[in-house]
């Protein structure tokens, strides 16, 4: 009980930083949702079932669009695709034995920075580390959107841009330490660096949703990546990135 | 033909669960396959990679505040400052930059 509230507490801590950023964005997010119609309240419930930037963003504009349900399934299916990678990615950290509740919930909780975190600790997954970074983060989020629907331009243009950037310094935080210490990794997050800036100069894909060219490019470069370089071990313990030491989770 | 926005926040809400949920729940063994296994434990990296670079530079206004919060956070991570830290290292290299930016223009 004791290590699962310790768990608990550092997902809340680590997750306060992730908060604060979607907080910003969700903020610029309601922004949209109002000149969708949403109302602060609609924007809140959104925030909460769907939590996800590029994901919502779709849906506010199908919403504008007046189109059919059905365009609307499509576009989050395209839209949200990475969220199935991150999942299955997930589901290989989780403990065989783990019950279909925390199996549910820890996937509910999936957002880029969520998944980021919880995919960055030692040893098996740990549920209450995940529910304790939702537990903050998707309330920050979901206010967020509320109070952008509300309030429109409180928030100081500069502040919001120094803000935006918030989540890029947390991508960052995960996948440099694990480049220093593998240099597979290093290799491959400096190829993926160079050929999605390629792809965003390249007017070709112009059409392209960025959402989709993630889910693209992450298939690509990892398909290619797990060819050339193989993982040999079967521990997971290949997976330590963080410097702090981590207890290893029983479920 | 109008539609019920809380229809369209259901329809995006199930799908979007359906999304995460489904493989957590299905995939209950360890894959075995080396090539699944050695793709799954590259993806985090490379769609964080991905989705850090370029949109970093485009996030704020001005994209060289973005090259500099991404450099200075690049070399706080190697030093091993904790995530806090470079979360908002990142957002005062972007403030700061902008500021003294918009100054002299």
């Amino acid at each position: 009980m004791n290590r699962h509230k310790n768990g608990f507490v550092n997902g809340l801590h680590d997750g306060l930083p992730i908060a604060l950023g979607y907080f910003a964005v969700a903020f610029s997010l309601g922004i949209v949702a109002r000149k969708a119609g949403l109302t602060p309240v609609q924007g809140f419930i959104s925030s909460v079932v769907n939590h996800a930037s590029a994901g919502e963003y779709a849906e506010f504009t199908v919403i504008m669009a007046n189109a059919s349900y059905l365009e609307m399934a499509f576009v989050i299916l395209i839209t949200n695709i990475r969220y199935l990678l991150m999942s299955c990615s997930l589901s290989q950290r989780f403990a065989p034995n783990a019950s279909l509740f925390h199996r549910f919930w820890v996937g509910f909780g999936i957002t880029d920075e969520i998944f980021g975190i919880s995919i960055a600790r030692a040893g098996s997954l740990d549920p209450y580390y995940t529910y304790g970074a939702m537990s903050i983060s998707i309330p920050g989020w979901a206010l967020g959107t509320a109070l952008g629907i509300t309030a429109g331009n409180i928030l100081p243009v500069s502040a919001v841009s120094a803000l935006s950037v918030a989540l890029y310094g947390m991508f960052v935080a995960i996948i440099i330490p694990a480049a220093k210490n593998n240099k597979v990794i290093g290799g491959v997050v400096s190829a993926s660096f160079v050929i999605s800036f390629i792809v965003s100069e390249i007017p070709l894909f112009d059409h392209v949703s960025d959402s989709m060219k993630i889910s693209l490019l992450t298939v690509l470069i990892a398909g290619i990546a797990a060819a050339l370089f193989p993982i040999q071990d079967k521990d997971d313990d290949t997976n330590t990135l963080s410097d702090e030491e981590v207890p290893e989770y029983d479920a | 033909m109008t539609h019920n926005i809380y229809f369209y926040i259901l329809t995006a809400g199930i799908v979007s669960t359906l999304i995460r949920v489904l493989p957590l729940t299905l995939i209950r063994r360890k894959i075995k396959n080396p090539f699944i296994r050695s793709f799954l434990y590259y993806v985090p990296y490379v769609t964080l990679a991905v989705m850090t670079f370029p949109a970093i530079i485009t996030a704020p206004q001005i994209p060289l505040a973005g090259i500099a919060a991404l450099i200075v956070g690049v070399i706080a991570a190697w030093k091993g400052v904790n995530m806090i830290g470079i979360a908002a290292l990142c957002c005062g290299v972007v403030f700061v930059c902008e500021n003294v930016f918009l100054y002299f223009i």
